[in-house]
């Protein structure tokens, strides 16, 4: 293991987009044939996961626990499609195990479990916890004065949790600078839009206010994504979160703002449609052409 | 501090601080392995985590009353190879953060250890909001959690340094009063195993926390009318001593159980429902019943909830005249 071991580092912003393209028949797929799951989340989050797995994380994947590795956790543990397709395809495990999702004695669990899947840090999937765990592990990580940075992908609908801001709370208080939360603001929870279920704006000055350094981008655009992951890790201090909007469903047009496709899996028609509207994509604009 | 009023006949037991030995046992565990790393919410002087906080400040974080957040964080540490010590109240410590438990260390099996202090009854003035009487059955129902309740300060010692040697999470409950002592200086705590405090052959009693000292004088008790009752400390609730449970129901003529936690999901329960299915046994129980704690002095809250002496007694008396 070499210490400037960096998968793709010289990975092209067009190739990031071939490989979302992928990641988003992956998902599309797996819930398809899982016949359950959440397609909105996971796809609205695909640029995040395909720039954290591909380009920005130090990490290697025939060493899942190497104890020099960037870590992750979908605290948004319902984007655990999204999380596995970026796994296997960098190799953690085999594209055979994506469809068997949620499939009885199969290793993907229906949200993330690092008992069972090599390469997840954390395991999540009750909402607001995951922001928590990933203080732990950058106070763990601290204390053994490692480089490493922790990874924390959020959901805007847990920002309703009171326990996302116990841990704001402590991660500014314990000045976690190696902690870098990406907030995947898509607009929409189970129940509606987050404005109507329970509103979270402002959000930036919220996270401002608990004394986090916070970013704006576009969600969907690698080289936002990008710059913004360099300029938190140049923040000293105090920890950075990365509001990121995004929109739910991003790929497939019937999925997009769609709140129906929150926690449902396609039909086969509309499977078939979503993988033929994917499959005609036009790769390498930005994110907002798609 | 409330001393244990004796009832007549009783052993005069020395009394120990079973929170001081924790915080102590902290401090030398802390000073042989760098890796053991303690939160606190905003209670350390009262669980005794303030003693390691001032050894190794470094190694304690106060997560402040933000107890959700503590225990997830505890899970986080721990996948970093950390063994975390996490301690609050019992009240605190379990009810409040049961998903944080089950989510973030329970299920993913993380080294987390979960000491809990003013667990019980014998919380005393605070009242119900603080007297937590269903920690057990919250603990005992996780999958991979391991469950101790030890009886007095030497028995603490020695299952915190066991917990910290052994991988994966334990829920480790401690009261707030000192507890009589039964076992000496140099106990050692072996997880799965009920030691017999005293041999008999007419009766059982299976005690845990306070109430092993109230068997031990019960078992006194009873000897004077000829019954000889055996003892059990079954500090280790998870894993249970399956082996010294079986051998009570076939050498005795049943079991009480003791326990300063509710009838619903407790020692109690444990030991019914293992016997129904292995050797079915007739099964006493003293236990707080199914209701709410209340603000009271210390002995007369035992007295009223029938964890005494008295009523172990009678309990065994009940199982022979069957």
């Amino acid at each position: 293991m070499s210490e400037d071991y960096l998968l793709n580092r010289e990975i092209k912003i067009k190739e990031l987009e071939s490989i979302a393209l992928q990641i988003r028949k992956d998902i599309v797929k797996m819930i398809y044939l899982a016949g359950s799951g959440h397609p909105g989340g996971s796809l609205s989050a695909v640029e995040i996961y395909v720039a954290l797995y591909f380009k920005i994380m130090r990490h290697d994947p025939e060493n899942p626990k190497w104890v020099d590795r960037d870590r992750f956790v979908a605290s948004k543990g319902h984007s655990a499609p999204a999380l596995y397709a970026v796994l296997a395809r960098s190799g953690y495990f085999s594209l055979d195990e994506l469809w068997k999702l949620r499939k009885t004695g199969e290793m993907l669990q229906g949200h993330p479990c690092m008992k069972k899947v090599p390469g997840v840090d954390m395991s999540t999937g009750s909402l607001g916890q995951g922001l928590s765990a990933a203080c732990g592990i950058a106070m763990g990580l601290k204390l053994d004065r490692k480089s490493s940075y922790v990874y924390a992908l959020l959901g805007d609908g847990e920002m309703q949790s009171g326990n996302i801001w116990e841990a704001a709370a402590a991660a500014s208080h314990y000045k976690l600078d190696n902690l870098i939360a990406i907030l995947d603001r898509n607009h929409l929870q189970i129940d509606g839009s987050t404005e109507r279920v329970m509103s979270i704006e402002p959000i930036a000055f919220r996270w401002k206010s608990f004394g986090w350094h916070t970013l704006e981008i576009d969600g969907h655009n690698f080289q936002e994504i990008l710059d913004a992951v360099e300029k938190a890790k140049s923040i000293k201090g105090k920890p950075t979160v990365i509001i990121a909007h995004t929109v739910k469903g991003k790929g497939v047009s019937f999925m997009e703002g769609s709140l129906s496709f929150h926690g449902k899996a396609p039909t086969k028609e509309q499977y078939e449609q979503a993988i033929y509207e994917l499959e005609h994509r036009r790769i390498g604009g930005r994110g907002d052409e798609y | 501090m409330s001393i244990e009023k004796l009832e007549e006949g009783e052993i005069q037991f020395e009394m120990t601080d079973p929170r001081k030995a924790y915080g102590e046992t902290l401090v030398a565990l802390g000073k042989r392995n760098k890796h053991i790393v303690v939160l606190d919410a905003d209670l350390s002087s009262s669980t005794r985590t303030s003693k390691f906080a001032n050894e190794f400040p470094e190694r304690f974080f106060n997560m402040g009353i933000a107890e959700q957040n503590m225990m997830a964080t505890a899970g986080g540490l721990a996948t970093t190879g950390k063994i975390v010590f996490a301690s609050s109240f019992a009240m605190f410590a379990t009810g409040r953060v049961y998903d944080q438990i089950r989510q973030s260390i329970a299920y993913p099996e993380l080294n987390v250890k979960i000491v809990a202090t003013h667990g019980g009854i014998t919380v005393g003035g605070d009242g119900a909001s603080h007297q937590m009487l269903e920690d057990i059955a919250l603990m005992r129902v996780l999958p991979n959690m391991k469950v101790i309740v030890p009886a007095d300060a030497a028995e603490t010692a020695s299952a915190i340094k066991v917990a910290a040697e052994t991988a994966g999470p334990f829920y480790i409950r401690l009261g707030r009063t000192k507890a009589p002592r039964v076992f000496p200086e140099k106990h050692q705590f072996e997880l799965g195993k009920a030691p017999v405090l005293r041999e008999g052959d007419d009766v059982t009693i299976v005690a845990i926390g306070l109430l092993v000292s109230k068997a031990l004088n019960a078992a006194k008790s009873l000897e004077k009318e000829g019954i000889q009752a055996r003892v059990l400390n079954m500090s280790s609730l998870k894993p249970f001593d399956k082996e010294a449970l079986l051998k009570a129901a076939k050498e005795t003529n049943g079991i009480v159980t003791a326990e300063e936690h509710s009838r619903i999901g407790g020692l109690g329960s444990l030991v019914a429902s293992f016997l129904s299915e292995r050797h079915p046994t007739l099964v006493k129980l003293v236990a707080i019943p199914d209701v709410f704690g209340q603000s009271g002095e210390y002995n007369e809250l035992l007295n009223l909830y029938g964890l005494t002496t008295t009523n172990i007694v009678s309990k065994c008396k009940e199982i022979l005249k069957k």
